[in-house]
This record gives structure tokens, C-alpha cells and sequence, in this order.
């Protein structure tokens, strides 16, 4: 029926170890093919075994073998870890090996896929895992743990429990009006929980947001006219911070040009066409262009040339970024000051020399303070951290505020009801689960009614 | 003999399952245990309620007799949740217990095709798992294409009160002591189910000051939409609430022991509804309540029995004296029938399909507590659709299946085969999702085509509701015609009427959303000669249009789903990746749709977006 998985689960490129993975009914089967030592048939379950791979009789690589019998596994399947010496080649064969005894190359997701399916964990901790497959900063992994932990269902469950409450209180006013026994919910009533929930719900918005930063990194654009120091100050900040890619598709869609970590921070430099051709080629970087950048970044750097007059060029640019995050960059302080800004109504301006390396410390720390990192640092971690979910808490909170909207217009509770509904459902559906059983269960469970 | 239809029961379900079928030109037998309990009501003396005052009201837009013979006889009558919207409100009825089937009854007697006879059903005909007719206790055989069982609680019945256990149904009338073994033996799972009955006491017993009166509406009110009340107002009895105190609470601890359902009797094995505890489990669970409320209901004028709602136990008699005696008013009562449980067989519901016919047997339909319901509403809603899709099968039509947007009938036949059930099952307007729809104001709209349709409503009824509906256009269009404009006398009238002054023209359909203006303000500005019934279903139109809309595209995605269908000799078993407990649900119920799977429970939609590919890759040109 299902048939068994295998993958490298350890990220390619050249490591200690290498772990492969395999999933599925057959699994202790296929690797005990072409394991030499114990017989993993009949090892006990959750064991570590010494043994070596083989093809035929030849040795292939040392390795531990990890056997794990479901249930009590990730995937509650069979599950086959084989710890081997790395390389790429080497794991790579032994890949190729396990697939030839009857084990299929999984898609990508594929396990946590099954450990979901056959109900090891629930839509958000599957997505965590996806998460941690995914994250690129041990800030980013550490948010993806805590997702896993169940910290965040507990938080949607929170909300989920107390709209239930609400809701179920309002159902047995509807399906025994006449119990006088049971508190007759009005709007005046639920309006104050309305707003707590609905203040929570932005919180958690706002924190999955920031989170969202964490995990995919803070778009950053550096903009200025030619000859102002971009590229320098591209290149200073990539050798200060090691890059860690170059020219990958970013999560944003757009070519980012570098990664720099800072306080456990990705920031994304985006692609700004021409940086790195400015110090040849004299080019125009229009307006048009600033603006689309300015569009797409969460940061801009705005560099300005000390040594020259302001143009119409940068007031301009100046007015487009006045609602953004941005930091101005006055640049080459080592030459002499032509620059007039105290007109200008400019925030966060930071001296520096990309020659002298004078003001990056200043800049990094601007950052750090802008975007609250060591708070973001030191704060707990449950927010949610997929885009699913997210809109999902969005459409929630929608409904919240359209209930609230409603009892201001003296809508009819039960109409009110309607929106805190769907907002319980929504909630509901970032946990995957049920919600009409949970309403009845509350409704039974907590109140005393019935002939 | 040969009959097209037979009837087994002369319940609620039966009763509209029987007229259904003959008044759709179908000869019929009703076969009943006894003829003076037919459409007997042997728990509250009231019908309707919430969610189940609109399925009334759903009985009678299709066609059905229960709405009618409720106004016939009621001494009662009010508008639950007047105070909230327009989609929670219900009426609920105290119906005289003499007058309502002797009414029914009456009814039976003078509809064509239907022939009422006495016997106790114990064995079905069945030939090559389809039935051919019934075996009565005395081993007559009667034959018919179709056989619909509505046999209430009288599948091997137990009472049950302290330690005792006698093998009856209510009144101590004779259970059917084979039938369900029988059924079992054809193939059916069955179920034992229990509920209970409070006591009964005498009216004249009752020190009444002590209690505090609960009175019928002061306008008139019917079920039936082709009636005018005939009642008087001012004539309505009243109920009256009690409530239990510390001394009830305290000897119902210390006897607990002596409770059939706890400990009394320990061969104990149906379900009791969780919606309808007994005293003993509302004690049990709720420790910590000081009180429950109770109400005194007067089962007929005709006799002095007031039945104690709330106060259902299966305590020995000499426990249950104390305890009616322990509350406020009731010191001295008397006690003319003492409260039992009673236990008997069902069948599990997902063994039929939407049309109420059996899967495993052809042409057995089921209807009522047999299909595990409770509630007289419940019961009356399934008899009617079992009775139409009988004789819809019999003409070789397609069967009438409402779903869960148009009707709380479809909500309750969906849930049962779709879900099953654990406990007695009863209609909650939280069961709906729809609930914005189906509105008791709106029942004809909603289903008056349907009944049409399959022949119970008459020309004359079904012009009445074409004219409901020209009318209820004409209104929106005048509304939408006329304009208001910033006078001073129209914002005079607006500011004393708490609305904000106007700066511009508005329709006065525009003016009637606003929350504070109702019709009877926009009458100030325009005449309209039409009935309150039309102008009030013009005012919930245009009031709620907004949430209105959204429940019918919520509703359109959910139909789409249901239009998905799903072949019948799919085999879960071999579709990869489904959970196993969603495959094991899926093979059970052996959903008709996507939109039937997806509601049942232990099937996540991750199973149906598998599902869903799954049939698009291997039933390509079956889908459509």
C-alpha cells in the first residue's frame, strides 16, 4: 500500500556526518539489504547499531544505524536512520543503494507529509518542521522549535477557548431562552471581551510579524545617486558580516543581492541594478527605479555624499521615504563637508566613511535598535510563523472587528454571533481541527440544561 | 393483502409518513400497537421549541399535518427569543395531549388510501435483502413494495425505576420483542439508546403562590402558514417555575445508590441524551449549582396532570415522593404518575442513505427514534421525508434530499447519516450553519416549492405562497422607488426617532437599514397596504441583507462540495495516503459527496483534498 521513503536529510554540501532517512513499512527491510552486522530485523526498537553498508560484498562506508518500529516514530511508520562518514558521493551511493532495494526517492516534505497524515502532529507543527527544514538563522530555527512545542496551539487554542466560551453561552440563551438560571449574554456584555480578544489577536499579528522578519530576513535596500558610496557600503557590510549566499532567489521574489547576519538578523540587501557598475560607469539612477525599490524594502539605507551639495534627485528621494524605515547615511566624512541637511527633517542619520570603516558600528546598532532586535532577542517566542496562518489570524480578527462594528450598530446578538463564529472557525482552521464538535462539547460540558 | 406502503408506528413520524404517502395517491397501511395511542405524546406535552418550532413550521411549508394539528388544539403558545433576531426566533406550543391526537387521528380516519390496523410488528418479509412486507406477532403476513418502520421506543422497551426493570413501552403498552434482533439478523447494527420521563402531578395539589407564572404571547399565533388562530388570547394557560432546593439536592445524593442509571440497575447499557439529563445527572455533574429550574406544564384541559419539566429520574417511588415534595410548592403534591427511563433499540443511523432508505435493504425506510432521534419534531420531520421518498421511489422519481442551506430537516437528516450518533440525538440551532437561512418567518419560502412539487401542496395553498412572494417584490420595489428628501419635516421626524438627519435623498429601502428606523417608521413616510407577515419578511430582507448574502455564498461553496459526487462502489482501502481512521469513517458512511465527507468526523480536510484528486485521476469521466 504506502510505499517506503528515503532521502539525505542532512543539508548537502560537505559535513561530518550525513544522516539518510527512510520511512515506511518496509524500511527495516530494505536498509537491513545492504547493512552488514546485527541482523535489524531483529534489533530492538530505538536502537543505535555499529555495522557497515555494503554493495554485495563490498564495503561502502561506517556507519550507525538508528531502527526505530512504529508507532513511535516521527511518521508512526518504520523508520530507518543511517548515520554515514558524509560526502557528498558516499551518501549519495548509499541513497542510490537503498532506492535500488525497493525504496522510493521522497518529495521534498514528504515525512512530516506522513507524520501528519497518520496523525503524529497536528497542520501547525507540521508546518514548524517544514519551518526548521527551512530556517536559515539559529533565530529562526529557535522560532520554529517553539512553534513545534506546541507553545502557539496553545495560544490559538487560548483564543479559540474563550470565543467558545462566549459563543456556547450565546447558544444556550438561543436553545433555552427560558433559563434564568444560565447569565443572558447582551452585547454591552461581550463587548468588553470582544476588545481583549481582539487587542490579543493584534498582538499576536504584530508578533507573527516580526517573527516573519526573523525567519525570512528584513528586505533592505541601499539607495543614494551614483558616486555616493552604495557599493562600498555593500561591500563593507558583506565583509564585515560574512555573506552568506549570493544571487538566490529571495523568499520576496526578488533577486537579492546578499545576506548579512546581524544580531541573529538576515538582512536581505536587495538587488539595486547598477550598484555594483557605479564605480566604472557614471548612470543615472532614476527616480522611477528608487521608488520600486523603496516599495519592496522593509529597510532603506539612504546614503548621501558629504562631499556634495544635495540635489533635486535626493529631496525627492527624501519625500518617498519619509513614511518608511530608513536610515540616512551620510557618507566619505572624511572629506570635506558640502553637505546642508539641517533644512531637511531627516531621521536617524549616522556619519560615516566607508573608506575610514568610521560609523558601521554606529549603523549596525541603529539597526539593531530599529528593528527592537534585542528585545525580539529576548522575548518568548510563540507567534505564528507561516503565511497560512497568518492570513488566517487576519481573517479572524476581520470578524472580531466587523462583531464589534456590529454591537456598536445594535445588531441583534445572535447576528453578532455570526461574526464570532467565524472568527472561532478560522481559529479553529489554524489548528486543523473540528470546530462544530467543540462548540456541542462546550455547550454540554459547561452548562446544565435539558428537560 | 397487498399494500404499496406500510406504515409500522403510529407515532409523530409515522402519523406524517402515512398521510404523506396515501395523500400522494399510495394505498397505505398504518400499523399500529394501539389505536388509542396513535400520535400520542408520552414525555412533554409541548411542540416545538427552539430550532424544533422551525422544523413545525418546515412540516408544513412541505405538506406535512403536524403545524395544523398543533394549532388545532394548543392551550399555549409563544414566540421563543422574540427579544433577539430574526434567525433564533421559534415558537413552541403547549398542545392539549387529548385534543392533539384525537385530532390526528381524525385526520388519519378520513384521508384516502389509508387503512389503520392494530398488531405488533415482529418480523419483516425479505427477499434478496430487499423487503416485500411485514410478519405480525400472530405470524399474519401483509405484503407491500415498501415498508417504513417509525417504531419510537418500542424496539425490546425496558422501564426502568430504582432496581426494577419491566419489558414495556410507555402507558405499559407491549414492546416489539423481536423485530430488532431480527433487523440485526438482516444485517443492521443496532443500538441501545435511554431516556426518561418526569413525574406527573395533580394541578390541585399544587400551592401555586409559590411559583412564578409563565404566560403565552398576547398575539395570536400559528404553525401552520394557511391558518388563522382561532384561540383566545386571553384564555392561554399559563406554566409555572420552581425550583429544586438544598433538601432535593441532598436526597438525591443520598439515594443515588438507588437510581437505575446509577447503580440502581447495573445491566445498564443504552445511551442517555446529553441535552435531556436526569435530575440525578444534573446533580452529579454540576455539584456545585444551588438550584435547577423547573417548570410545571399543564398537559391538557382536559385533566388535571401537570407535567414537571426538568425533573426527569429513574429514583424508586418512595425517593421520588421526597424529592417532589422537597420543593417550593410542590410540599403537598401529588403524584399521579411517578418518572421512569426506558431503554430500547435503534439503528445505527449511517446505515441510510439521505432519502431515509436502508443501504443494506432495499425499500426499508426508517423514520423517528428508531433512527435515533429524540423529539417530536425530530420525528415528525423524518416521517414526512421517509413517507414522500416512499412513494417517490414507487413513482420512479428521484428522492427529495434538502440540504443543510434550505432546511433544519435537511441539517438533522444529514447530521444522522453523515455522523451517527452516541446519545439521543436532537435538533440545536447550533447544529446549523446556516441557521441565517433557515428562519421560521421563512419556511414557505424555503420549501413551499418542494411540497408543491411532490404533490402535498395543493393549487390553492401553492398560489397563496406565489402571491407571498409577488408581494414581498412589490414592497422592495416601492421601497427602492421612493426617495426621501432632507426636509424639515423629515429630519424632525428622524431626529425624534433617533436617527441622524439626512443630507441627501434616500430610498427608503436605504433608510430602512438603518438599525434604529423599523417599518413602522418608513410607514410614516409612504402607505402600505399589505400584511404584517409581508412587510416583516421585507424588513428582515433589507435589514440583514449584508449577513444574508454572505450565508448564501458561504452556503454556494458548500453545495458545490456536494455536488462532487462521490461513486458508490468506491473503495477506500486501496486510496493512498488517507488516514486510516478517515478511511475506516469513509467506508462506513459511504458519503454521496465531498461535502458529505468532509463532515464526518475523523476525516480532516487533508483526506479530502486526497480524496478529491483521487477521484479526479480515476473516475475522469464519471465526475461530471
Amino acid at each position: 500500500m504506502d510505499d517506503t521513503i528515503a532521502a539525505i536529510s542532512t543539508s548537502s554540501g560537505v559535513g561530518a556526518i550525513s544522516i539518510i532517512r527512510v520511512s515506511g513499512e518496509e524500511s527495516i527491510n530494505i536498509v537491513n539489504k545492504i547493512f552488514k552486522g546485527k541482523d535489524l530485523n531483529k534489533v530492538n526498537s530505538h536502537t543505535i547499531n555499529y555495522g557497515h553498508i555494503k554493495e554485495n560484498e563490498k564495503i561502502i562506508d561506517e556507519v550507525l544505524v538508528s531502527v526505530m518500529k512504529e508507532p513511535n516514530t516521527f511518521t508512526k511508520e518504520n523508520v530507518v536512520e543511517i548515520n554515514c562518514h558524509g560526502g557528498i558521493a558516499t551518501t549519495k551511493k548509499i541513497l542510490e543503494l537503498l532506492l535500488l532495494n525497493g525504496c522510493r526517492l521522497a518529495e521534498p516534505g514528504e515525512f512530516t507529509k506522513r507524520a501528519f497524515i497518520n496523525g503524529r502532529i497536528d497542520l501547525l507543527e507540521a508546518e514548524a518542521v517544514m519551518d526548521i527544514i527551512n530556517s536559515k538563522t539559529e533565530k529562526a530555527l529557535t522560532l520554529a522549535i517553539n512553534q513545534l512545542s506546541g507553545n502557539i496551539s496553545n495560544l490559538i487554542n487560548n483564543l479559540k477557548q474563550k470565543e467558545l466560551k462566549i459563543l456556547s453561552n450565546i447558544e444556550v440563551n438561543i436553545d433555552y431562552p427560558e433559563y434564568e438560571d444560565i447569565e443572558v449574554l447582551t452585547n454591552e456584555k461581550i463587548l468588553p471581551s470582544l476588545k481583549e480578544l481582539e487587542e490579543e489577536i493584534k498582538k499576536i499579528i504584530k508578533n507573527s510579524e516580526e517573527g516573519k522578519l526573523i525567519k525570512e530576513g528584513i528586505n533592505t535596500a541601499i539607495i543614494g545617486r551614483p558616486n555616493v558610496g552604495k557599493s562600498s557600503l555593500l561591500n563593507l557590510l558583506l565583509e564585515e558580516e560574512k555573506a552568506i549566499v549570493t544571487d538566490i532567489e529571495g523568499t520576496t521574489r526578488d533577486v537579492v543581492e546578499g545576506k548579512i547576519v546581524l544580531g541573529g538578523i538576515v538582512l536581505n540587501i536587495l538587488d539595486t541594478a547598477g550598484i555594483r557598475k557605479t564605480d566604472n560607469k557614471v548612470e543615472e539612477i532614476g527616480v522611477q527605479k528608487s521608488i520600486e525599490l523603496i516599495e519592496k524594502s522593509d529597510l532603506i539605507l539612504f546614503v548621501l555624499n558629504n562631499n556634495k551639495k544635495l540635489t533635486e534627485e535626493e529631496i525627492n528621494i527624501i519625500e518617498k521615504i519619509k513614511d518608511k524605515n530608513y536610515i540616512t547615511i551620510i557618507n566619505k566624512c572624511d572629506l570635506e563637508n558640502k553637505l546642508d541637511i539641517e533644512k531637511l527633517n531627516l531621521k536617524n542619520i549616522i556619519y560615516m566613511s566607508t573608506l575610514t570603516k568610521e560609523g558601521i558600528n554606529e549603523l549596525k546598532e541603529k539597526i539593531t535598535e530599529i528593528y527592537n532586535l534585542e528585545e525580539i532577542e529576548n522575548k518568548d517566542m510563540t507567534y505564528l510563523n507561516n503565511a497560512r496562518s497568518i492570513a488566517l489570524l487576519k481573517e479572524s480578527l476581520t470578524s472580531i472587528e466587523s462583531a464589534i462594528e456590529n454591537i456598536n450598530n445594535d445588531f441583534p446578538i445572535d447576528m453578532v454571533e455570526i461574526d464570532i463564529k467565524e472568527s472561532c472557525l478560522k481559529l479553529s482552521e489554524i489548528l486543523g481541527e473540528n470546530y462544530n464538535e467543540n462548540l456541542l462539547n462546550e455547550l454540554f460540558g459547561n452548562f446544565c440544561l435539558g428537560k | 393483502m397487498n399494500y404499496e406502503i406500510i406504515v409500522v408506528g403510529g407515532g409523530h413520524a409515522g402519523c406524517e409518513a402515512a398521510l404523506a404517502s396515501a395523500r400522494k395517491g399510495h394505498n397505505t397501511l398504518l400499523v399500529t400497537g394501539n389505536i388509542e395511542n396513535i400520535a400520542d405524546m408520552p414525555c412533554n406535552p409541548s411542540i416545538g421549541g427552539s430550532a424544533k418550532g422551525i422544523v413545525v413550521r418546515e412540516i408544513d411549508a412541505l405538506g406535512g399535518e403536524m403545524g395544523i394539528n398543533a394549532d388545532k388544539g394548543l392551550i399555549q403558545i409563544k414566540m421563543l427569543n422574540s427579544g433577539k433576531g430574526p434567525a433564533v426566533q421559534a415558537l413552541r406550543a403547549q398542545a392539549d395531549k387529548v385534543t392533539y391526537p384525537k385530532e390526528m387521528l381524525k385526520t388519519l380516519k378520513n384521508t384516502k388510501n389509508l387503512e389503520i390496523k392494530e398488531g405488533m410488528v415482529e418480523d419483516l418479509i425479505i427477499e434478496d435483502n430487499k423487503v416485500k412486507g411485514i410478519i405480525l406477532e400472530d405470524e399474519t403476513k401483509i405484503t407491500s413494495e415498501i415498508v417504513i418502520l417509525t417504531t419510537g421506543t418500542y424496539l425490546k422497551a425496558d422501564i426502568m425505576v430504582g432496581d426494577t426493570r419491566r419489558r414495556e413501552g410507555p402507558h405499559g403498552e407491549k414492546p416489539s420483542n423481536h423485530l430488532s434482533d431480527n433487523l440485526k439478523k438482516y444485517g443492521l447494527k443496532i443500538i441501545r439508546l435511554k431516556t426518561g420521563t418526569p413525574q406527573r402531578i395533580d394541578k390541585n395539589s399544587i400551592d401555586f403562590s409559590k411559583t412564578k407564572e409563565e404566560l403565552g404571547d398576547n398575539v395570536h399565533r400559528t404553525f401552520s402558514f394557511d391558518r388563522k388562530a382561532s384561540y383566545d388570547i386571553e384564555k392561554q394557560v399559563p406554566c409555572h417555575l420552581v425550583y429544586t432546593t438544598e433538601e432535593t439536592h441532598k436526597i438525591i445524593r443520598e439515594n443515588l445508590n438507588k437510581s437505575s442509571m446509577y447503580g440502581g440497575l447495573d445491566d445498564i447499557t443504552g445511551v442517555g441524551p446529553r441535552y435531556c439529563p436526569s435530575i440525578e445527572d444534573k446533580i452529579v455533574r454540576f455539584a456545585d449549582k444551588e438550584r435547577h429550574q423547573l417548570f410545571l406544564e399543564p398537559e391538557s384541559l382536559y385533566y388535571d396532570d401537570i407535567y414537571i419539566q426538568g425533573f426527569s429520574t429513574s429514583m424508586p417511588y418512595d425517593v421520588q415522593e421526597k424529592m417532589v415534595h422537597s420543593i417550593k410548592g410542590l410540599e403537598n403534591a401529588k403524584i399521579l404518575k411517578y418518572a421512569y427511563a426506558i431503554e430500547y433499540d435503534a439503528i445505527y443511523p449511517t446505515q441510510m442513505k439521505l432519502s431515509l432508505e436502508n443501504k443494506i435493504i432495499e425499500n426499508l425506510f426508517t423514520a423517528g427514534q428508531i433512527n435515533g432521534t429524540s423529539g417530536y419534531e425530530e420525528a415528525a420531520g423524518q416521517g414526512l421525508i421517509a413517507g414522500i421518498n416512499a412513494s417517490l421511489k414507487l413513482e420512479g422519481k428521484e428522492p427529495l434530499i434538502l440540504k443543510r442551506n434550505e432546511a433544519y430537516i435537511g441539517v438533522l437528516i444529514d447530521d444522522l447519516v453523515t455522523k451517527g450518533i452516541r446519545d439521543p440525538y436532537r435538533l440545536l440551532t447550533s447544529r446549523a450553519e446556516y441557521r441565517l437561512l433557515l428562519r421560521s418567518d421563512n419556511a414557505d419560502l424555503r420549501l413551499r416549492e418542494y411540497g408543491h412539487q411532490v404533490g402535498l401542496i395543493e393549487e390553492e395553498r401553492y398560489n397563496n405562497y406565489l402571491n407571498k412572494i409577488k408581494q414581498i417584490e412589490e414592497v422592495k420595489e416601492i421601497l427602492n422607488n421612493n426617495k426621501i428628501t432632507p426636509t424639515e419635516e423629515v429630519n424632525s421626524y428622524l431626529e425624534k426617532n433617533q436617527s441622524s438627519i439626512l443630507k441627501d435623498g434616500i430610498t427608503l429601502y436605504n433608510l430602512l437599514k438603518r438599525t434604529e428606523i423599523n417599518m413602522e417608521n418608513v410607514k410614516y413616510f409612504i402607505e402600505l397596504e399589505y400584511d404584517e407577515e409581508i412587510l416583516n419578511q421585507v424588513e428582515i430582507d433589507i435589514k440583514y441583507e449584508g449577513y444574508i448574502k454572505k450565508a448564501v455564498q458561504d452556503a454556494e461553496k458548500m453545495v458545490k462540495l456536494e455536488n462532487k459526487k462521490i461513486p458508490k462502489d468506491i473503495d477506500y482501502s486501496i486510496i493512498p495516503n488517507i488516514a486510516s481512521e478517515a478511511k475506516q469513517k469513509l467506508q462506513e458512511v459511504n458519503p454521496e459527496s465531498l461535502g458529505q465527507a468532509l463532515r464526518i468526523s475523523g476525516v480532516n480536510p487533508s483526506d479530502i483534498s486526497i480524496l478529491s484528486v483521487y477521484l479526479k485521476r480515476n473516475y475522469k469521466n464519471e465526475s461530471k
